[in-house]
């Protein structure tokens, strides 16, 4: 205590300026120790010191062991005071773990977001699941419906086209025969109905169409080749049977002609007709060789007829309508080789007939012959061996005159007799002939009703034949017709069908135009927009990276000349810094340095600025000359203008003698106020005396508001203003000085903020 | 400095007041010895006349601020 009361008593004879106000309150005090320094008490004194310091100081780190705030607290606040705790009470305990709360919440958390989203999940595929469920089955079904509903509307629609001339054809043969196969059709479209499919598929048909015409097919193979054997063996046979009817007609013609020419050329020689006669004798074997021959052939003919006639019959009963014009045919050919074969037996047995007249007729002339022979040789018994063969030259050799006249009375009486037979025979002829004429109108009545019956079977069989041929032709034209119909139909129909395909297609074809068009159109003006948009988007990015580049570029322009304001800013801060250095560097008495440096370096640092040139002109003369000085040193003057100005309260432009200069020194010694008053906030008149207006002034110096104590200062009159003049102008310099440095200082800071990046 | 003016003034005045004192006592020794037999009504004369020069000149330096001068302005 003793020492610091003493170095505070040497330290005021240094710094009685500066702490000679501070140093009040403890002079008392040194006062006080001074006197009792003596012996006895001071001991004591520094005794009880002594204990009272180890007192405070275990009571301090006893409670600092208790509350480790207060550790802290007197380690911050007391400088050596952390190493003396660590001696004594060891490292200070660590702080409690905190965030020990924070960590068992948090997996709570997680679980229940974990089993959230689980629940979440399992809900999403459940709810995914059951719809794809439900939507899968339907549409498959639909699909599978309508696309065979589709496809055998398609395929029913193609069917129908194909198959209706196939129906045609097998519509003769399929009623029979399609009456089960329909029927079982019917019942396997019954059996296939609930199956949920209407129509039969066309391959189905088409199989069964297939197996249907295969089977007619071989069917009708079969009947064919039946039918052409049956045909080839009958026409065969019945060929045989004609040839040999033929020949046997032509047995029999050459007979009859042999036989005639046998007859007739009585002048032939003898040898002639014995050659003839045997020739006729070959001819009539020949004959009755081939009559046989032609009777059996007629007879197989007919036999192969007959089976011609019932495999038609069974083909027929077959109905394979193929086979019809083939059944036709043989039925045709069987009745053309019937009519040849009736023919040739007509033209036999006419031939026949013939050659029975002939027969007869050369019976007759036998008859004729021989009785004449017989008269002949009844009359001439000379000549024998009868007169056939018999030349009249030969025979007028040998007869004589009587003979001859015998002979010619013998041929008289026989030509009379002949005559007279003759007109017996003209006469009978004519009944003859009448009952000839009867029994052969008979006879033809019966051969014309025989043979009208024949002709009319054969006609009823041809017209039947006709008819049937008719039919078949009718119905094949028919069919053809039916075929050319349903063709033309199907033609019309495919016509139509093109035709509404044109139709349609040029519909569509129109539509797909314009439709075409109208995406085309659309697509032009979406390509035309898309590229409008492109173009824009374009030149908005270009106008945008111009932009930004201009903006870039201005903005480094911007940055450089912040920069450059800045570092303008930070010359201008540190020259303001420098100036306002440089008023620190006010020593006790002696003014700053003068300014002139620093505030032209400012006037260099902000060279364009109107404000900081401004400021810079503003700092008075005398601060830039000489520098002002500083405030502790004008505190310091100032006590000594306040004794100063005290002591001349009185002087002013009307007491100013030196009697008056003595009593105004009168006044400031007997005067006692108290050295520092603060200032009321409002001036009265009373508070312009001198004295009160120093006791402000100091109060103000004393807190360090030199303007407001130059401010009192200033309203000194009389010769403690003059007294407080210079000190005066000096506290106005320093003010204004320090204004201006604090105006260019804040103006440095603004700026340097102003200019500062925010980042 | 105007507070050191009047410390100035002051010692201009004693150091006037010490020279008119020492001129007025010397004047006031020599015409007491020269010519007024060594009385001292010169000396204290001298002494008074220093001292009341001095006074009126200490007087006249104090008050000098406040005198006001005044100019003739010769009217044409």
């Amino acid at each position: 205590m003793l020492r610091v009361c003493r170095k505070a008593a040497g330290g005021a004879a240094q710094s009685c300026l500066y702490g000679r106000g501070s140093l009040r309150p403890l002079q008392p005090c040194c006062y006080y120790s001074s006197t009792g320094s003596s012996g006895a008490t001071a001991g004591k004194l520094v005794g009880a010191g002594l204990l009272f310091m180890g007192g405070g100081l275990g009571g301090t780190i006893l409670y600092a062991k208790w509350d480790p705030k207060f550790r802290a607290n007197v380690e911050k606040s007391v400088p050596y005071s952390e190493q003396l705790f660590q001696m004594t009470l060891g490292p200070p305990a660590s702080p409690a773990p905190l965030p020990k709360k924070a960590v068992p919440p948090q997996p709570l958390h997680i679980s229940s977001v974990a089993e959230t989203s689980k629940e979440s999940k399992q809900k999403k595929e459940k709810s995914a699941e059951q719809p794809a469920a439900e939507v899968l089955p339907p549409p498959g079904e639909h699909s599978l419906e309508e696309a065979s509903t589709e496809a055998a509307h398609i395929i029913s629609a193609m069917s129908e086209a194909v198959s209706v001339p196939a129906p045609g054809t097998h519509r003769d043969e399929a009623e029979p025969q399609a009456e089960a196969p329909a029927g079982a059709e019917c019942v396997e479209c019954k059996h296939e109905a609930p199956s949920a499919v209407k129509e039969r598929p066309a391959e189905e048909v088409a199989v069964r169409l297939a197996l249907q015409d295969q089977a007619e097919q071989d069917v009708l193979a079969s009947l064919s080749t039946t039918l052409e054997e049956a045909l080839g063996r009958t026409a065969k046979v019945t060929l045989q049977a004609v040839e040999a009817q033929d020949a046997a007609v032509q047995a029999i013609c050459t007979h009859t002609q042999k036989l005639k020419e046998a007859m007739e050329d009585s002048e032939v020689s003898s040898d002639q007709k014995s050659t003839q006669w045997s020739a006729l004798e070959s001819a009539l074997k020949e004959r009755s060789k081939c009559v046989d021959n032609a009777a059996d052939a007629l007879q197989k003919a007919r036999s192969e007829l007959e089976n011609l006639r019932g495999v038609i019959a069974a083909a027929k009963k077959s109905s394979v309508p193929g086979a019809r014009a083939h059944i036709l045919a043989a039925e045709e050919n069987l009745h053309r080789m019937s009519v040849d074969l009736d023919n040739k037996v007509s033209k036999v047995q006419s031939a026949q007939t013939e050659a029975k007249i002939i027969s007869q007729y050369s019976e007759l002339v036998r008859e004729a012959k021989t009785q004449f022979q017989k008269e002949l040789n009844s009359i001439t018994p000379d000549i024998q061996g009868g007169w056939k063969g018999l030349k009249m030259s030969d025979v007028a050799g040998k007869l004589t005159a009587d003979d001859l006249n015998s002979l010619i009375a013998h041929a008289h009486r026989r030509i009379d007799q002949l005559n007279r037979e003759l007109a017996e025979q003209r006469v009978r002829e004519q009944l003859r002939i009448e009952t000839a004429l009867e029994q052969q109108r008979l006879e033809d009545k019966k051969a014309l009703d025989g043979a009208v019956a024949a002709a009319l079977e054969r006609r009823r069989e041809e017209v039947r034949l006709e008819q049937e041929r008719k039919v078949e032709e009718v119905r094949e034209v028919m069919e053809a017709e039916m075929r050319t119909q349903l063709r033309r139909q199907a033609a019309a129909h495919t016509d139509h069908l093109r035709d509404v395909l044109k139709v349609q297609e040029q519909e569509l074809r129109a539509e797909a135009q314009e439709s075409l068009n109208r995406k085309l159109v659309e697509q032009e003006t979406e390509f035309r927009r898309m590229n409008q948009q492109q173009i824009n988007a374009f030149t908005q990015d270009v106008n945008t990276a111009f932009a930004r580049l201009k903006g870039m570029e201005d903005a480094i322009d911007s940055h450089a000349v912040a920069e450059e304001e800045a570092r303008r800013a930070h010359q201008l801060w540190l020259a303001v810094e420098a100036l306002g250095y440089t008023l620190k560097t006010a020593a006790a008495e002696a003014p700053t340095e003068p300014l002139a440096g620093a505030v032209q370096a400012i006037r260099d640092s902000c060279g364009e600025n109107e404000f900081a040139q401004a400021l810079a002109t503003a700092l008075p003369e005398e601060s830039l000359q000489r520098g002002v000085y500083s405030e502790a040193s004008l505190r310091a003057r100032f006590y000594s203008i306040r004794k100063l100005a005290r002591r001349v309260a009185m002087i002013d432009e009307t007491r100013n003698s030196l009697y008056q200069y003595f009593l105004s020194y009168l006044q400031s010694v007997l005067l006692f106020e108290p050295e520092q008053v603060a200032p009321p906030a409002k001036l009265s008149p009373d508070d312009m005396d001198t004295f009160k207006l120093l006791s402000y002034a100091t109060y103000c110096i004393e807190h360090g508001d030199l303007e407001l104590a130059a401010k009192f200062v200033n309203q000194l009159r009389g010769e403690s203003r003059r007294v407080a003049q210079d000190w005066l102008k000096e506290a106005r310099l320093t003010l204004e000085t320090r204004q201006i440095v604090s105006l260019l200082s804040a103006y440095a800071n603004a700026v340097g903020l102003g200019t500062t990046q925010a980042p | 400095m105007s507070e050191k003016e009047l410390g100035r003034k002051w010692d201009r005045c004693l150091a006037d007041t010490a020279v008119k004192l020492g001129a007025g006592l010397g004047l006031g020794i020599v015409f007491s010895v020269v010519f007024f037999k060594r009385r001292t009504w010169p000396i204290s004369f001298g002494l008074g006349y220093g001292l009341g020069m001095a006074y009126s000149n200490c007087q006249h330096d104090f008050r000098s601020p406040y005198l006001l001068h005044g100019h003739v302005v010769k009217e044409q």
